[in-house]
C-alpha cells in the first residue's frame, strides 16, 4: 500500500530465516504429552505420596519449561 | 462474627491501603515523558523488561478466582478440576512463537489491541468490530468474577450485611479506589502492584504446601481423605482420577481454556507492554513457575477435604458457596496474623487482573469503536482520555453486575467468554500466520461458531443447581446423537465448526471473486524487533486515511 515495501523486501529473506527452525517442532512435545490422559490416569506408581496423577502433570511443567528454554537457547539471534 | 476475625481484617486492610498507595505513586514510576498518550497509559510506555513482564503476565492470567476456584473444582469434584495444570503448560509453547509475532506487527503499527491487528491486515472493520465487542464482553464477567475472589474472603472474615447494599459495601469501596488509580497511572500501576500481590502469594502457598500435610498427616492422608470422600459420593463424575467419561472433556477443555488464554484482550495487553522479542520468549520459560503454584494451590483443595472445612452457604436457600473452602481452610489451620496476609494476597490478586482487564477493554473501545466510528481524527491525548473514562465505566459495569444480578450470572458469562473469545482465533491467531482466509468467510465462521456454542452451552443442565441451561461447558455428546455418556468442552467444537466455515467460505468467495481488501502488514512486519527503525509511532494516520476509503464504514 504505501512506499516501503521495496527495500524491506531484502530484509524480509534474512529475517525470516532467524525465525524459521527446526528447533521449533520441538514445541509440539510438551503441548501434545500433557493431553494424553492415559499416560498418567493412574494412582501408581507414587511420587512422596502423590499419586502418578498429580506428580508427573506436575512434572510436564518442567518439560514445558525445559523444551521452550533450549527452543529459545537454539533459535535466539547470535549478536 | 466479624469480631472473631480482627487480626484478619487488620491486616488485610493495611496491604490494601499499601498497594492502593503503591497505585497512585505508579503514575510516577519509569516516568513518562508524556502521559497523555495511550501508548503510556494503556501499554505502560510499550518497555517493560523480563520481570516485570513475568509479574504483570503472571499476576494477570493466574487471576484471584482462579486461586479460589480452582481449589474449590478439587474439592467439589476431585481429578477434572486438575485440568488447570495441563492447561497451563500447554499454554506456553502454543503461545512461543505466535506471541512474538503479534508484538513485532503491533510493534512496527502501533498496535494497541487485537482488533487493531484484525482491521490492518483484513482490511474489514466490520471484522476488527467483532473482535473487539467479543473481546469487551468477553473481559467483562471476567472482571466481575474477580469481585467474586474477593467476596469469598470477606465472607470468610465475617465482613457481611444485612441488605445487599451493606454487604457489598467493602468491594465497592475496594473497586472505587482502583478505579482512580487505574485512571490516574494506567497500565503502570497493575504491573507495580503485582510484585506485591505475586511475592504474597508465593509465600502463602510455599508455607501452606510445606505446613499444612505436616499438620494433617501427610499427602498420603490428603488424598485418603479426598478418595474416601468422593467414594462416599453420589455423583459419578467425581474421584481422585478421572474416568471413562470424563477423559475426552479434561482434554478438550485444557486445549480449549489454552487456545483461548492469549486471545483475552487483557493477556495481549501484558504481551504488548513488553520491551522486545526476547523478553516475551524467555517469559513463556519463566511463566510456567505460576502454573507449579497453581498446581498446589488446585490441591488446597483436597487438604480442605483432609482438614473437613465445611464451605459457607451460598447466596441462595441450600446451596453451599465452594469457593469459601480456601479462605476457610486458612482460617482454621493458622493463626490469624497469617490468615490476614493470605486473604490480603487474594484480594489484591483481585485488584491487578481487574486494572488490566478494565485497560484492555477500555483500549478495545476507543481504538475499535470510539476512533473507528465516532471520531476518526482522535489525537493519541484524545485516545488516553477517552480510554481512562472507558475503564471507569467497565468497572462501575462490573460492580453493578456483582451488585444488582446473582453471582452466578457472571460465573454463567465468563463461561461463556471462554467460548466466545476462542471464536477470534482464526481472524487474531491465525491470521498472524497467513492471509488465507477470506475476511468475509471469517466473518461467517465468526457467526457459526458463536451460534453453536451459545446453542449448545444453553443445553448443558446442571443437575447440582437444578437449573436446566448453562449450567456448565461440559456438552453431553449423546445430544448430538451419539450413544455415548462422554462430554466435550463446547468451546473447541464451535471453534472446529468456525474454522470449517470460515474455509468453505474462503475457496467460495475466492471463487465468486468478491474482494477480499488489501494486507495492510508485510511478511517482514512479523519479525521486528526492538530496534527496528521502521516502526511507526502511535499517530499514524496516514496509512490509515489510504486504506478508509477503499471500504465504507458499515453503521454501528
Amino acid at each position: 500500500m504505501s512506499e516501503p515495501g521495496t527495500e524491506a523486501a531484502s530484509t524480509a529473506s534474512t529475517s525470516r530465516a532467524k525465525d524459521h527452525s527446526p528447533w521449533n517442532w520441538l514445541l509440539f512435545v510438551p503441548i501434545v504429552v500433557p493431553l494424553v490422559t492415559p499416560l498418567f490416569n493412574a494412582d501408581s506408581p507414587r511420587l512422596f505420596n502423590f499419586p502418578l496423577f498429580y506428580w508427573l502433570q506436575l512434572a510436564f511443567i518442567a518439560l514445558g519449561v525445559g523444551t521452550t528454554t533450549l527452543v529459545y537457547q537454539m533459535t535466539k539471534k547470535r549478536r | 462474627m466479624w469480631r472473631d476475625h480482627l487480626t484478619e481484617i487488620i491486616i488485610f486492610t493495611l496491604l490494601f491501603l499499601l498497594v492502593s498507595a503503591m497505585g497512585f505513586v505508579a503514575a510516577r514510576w519509569r516516568a513518562p515523558k508524556d502521559m497523555e498518550h495511550l501508548d503510556e497509559w494503556g501499554l505502560g510506555g510499550r518497555n517493560f523488561g523480563g520481570w516485570i513482564t513475568w509479574f504483570l503476565v503472571g499476576g494477570d492470567l493466574y487471576t484471584a478466582y482462579t486461586f479460589v476456584a480452582v481449589p474449590a473444582l478439587l474439592f467439589g469434584a476431585g481429578a477434572a478440576g486438575f485440568f488447570a495444570v495441563p492447561y497451563t503448560v500447554i499454554i506456553y509453547p502454543m503461545a512461543f512463537l505466535v506471541l512474538v509475532r503479534l508484538w513485532s506487527v503491533s510493534h512496527r503499527h502501533g498496535f494497541v489491541t487485537p482488533a487493531d491487528f484484525v482491521r490492518r491486515r483484513f482490511d474489514s472493520p466490520t471484522l476488527a468490530l467483532l473482535v473487539a465487542i467479543t473481546g469487551i464482553v468477553a473481559t467483562m464477567p471476567y472482571i466481575a468474577l474477580q469481585l467474586v475472589g474477593i467476596e469469598a474472603v470477606l465472607k470468610t472474615m465475617g465482613v457481611t450485611g444485612e441488605s445487599p447494599l451493606a454487604r457489598h459495601l467493602p468491594i465497592i469501596v475496594a473497586f472505587a479506589i482502583l478505579a482512580a488509580y487505574t485512571y490516574q497511572s494506567g497500565l503502570r500501576a497493575p504491573a507495580l502492584i503485582a510484585f506485591v500481590k505475586d511475592s504474597l502469594i508465593y509465600i502463602v502457598i510455599l508455607v501452606a504446601v510445606l505446613y499444612l500435610p505436616y499438620k494433617l498427616g501427610g499427602w498420603g492422608e490428603i488424598f485418603a481423605a479426598a478418595d474416601a470422600r468422593f467414594d462416599a459420593s453420589p455423583s459419578p463424575g467425581d474421584g481422585v482420577l478421572l474416568n471413562q467419561n470424563n477423559q475426552l472433556q479434561y482434554i478438550t477443555l485444557a486445549l480449549g481454556s489454552a487456545l483461548a488464554l492469549f486471545l483475552y484482550p487483557h493477556s495481549l495487553t501484558g504481551v504488548l507492554a513488553a520491551r522486545n522479542r526476547d523478553v516475551i520468549k524467555r517469559n513463556m520459560s519463566a511463566l510456567p513457575a505460576y502454573s507449579l503454584l497453581l498446581g498446589l494451590i488446585a490441591l488446597l483443595g483436597y487438604m480442605a477435604i483432609a482438614a473437613e472445612v465445611t464451605p459457607l452457604p451460598g447466596a441462595s436457600e441450600g446451596t453451599v458457596d465452594n469457593n469459601t473452602v480456601v479462605p476457610l481452610l486458612f482460617d482454621q489451620q493458622f493463626p490469624s496474623w497469617f490468615a490476614g496476609v493470605a486473604f490480603a494476597a487474594v484480594g489484591i490478586g483481585a485488584l491487578v487482573p481487574a486494572a488490566i482487564m478494565s485497560i484492555a477493554a477500555a483500549n478495545l473501545f476507543t481504538r475499535n469503536i470510539y476512533k473507528e466510528y465516532l471520531r476518526r481524527d482522535a489525537t493519541p491525548a484524545q485516545e488516553a482520555s477517552v480510554s481512562k473514562v472507558t475503564s471507569l465505566v467497565v468497572k462501575i459495569g462490573a460492580v453493578a453486575c456483582i451488585v444488582f444480578l446473582d453471582p452466578q450470572f457472571s460465573i454463567d458469562l465468563q463461561l461463556i467468554g471462554g467460548v466466545i473469545i476462542l471464536q477470534t482465533l482464526p481472524a487474531v491467531a491465525l491470521g498472524l500466520y497467513t492471509r488465507w482466509f477470506h475476511r468475509g468467510a471469517l466473518i461467517a465462521g465468526w457467526v457459526a461458531g458463536m451460534g453453536l456454542g451459545m446453542w449448545m452451552l444453553y443445553q448443558i443442565p446442571n443437575p447440582a443447581t437444578g437449573r436446566a441451561h448453562f449450567g456448565g461447558s461440559a456438552f453431553p455428546l449423546e445430544k448430538f446423537g451419539l450413544d455415548t455418556p462422554k462430554t466435550i468442552y463446547v468451546g473447541l467444537v464451535a471453534v472446529a465448526v468456525n474454522l470449517l466455515v470460515a474455509a468453505i467460505g474462503t475457496l467460495v468467495l475466492r471463487a465468486g471473486r468478491v474482494p477480499d481488501g488489501v494486507d495492510g502488514t508485510e511478511p517482514d512486519d512479523y519479525f521486528a524487533d526492538e530496534d527496528d527503525p521502521r516502526s511507526i509511532p502511535a499517530p499514524r494516520e496516514e496509512t490509515e486515511a489510504a486504506g478508509a476509503d477503499t471500504e465504507p464504514a458499515p453503521k454501528l
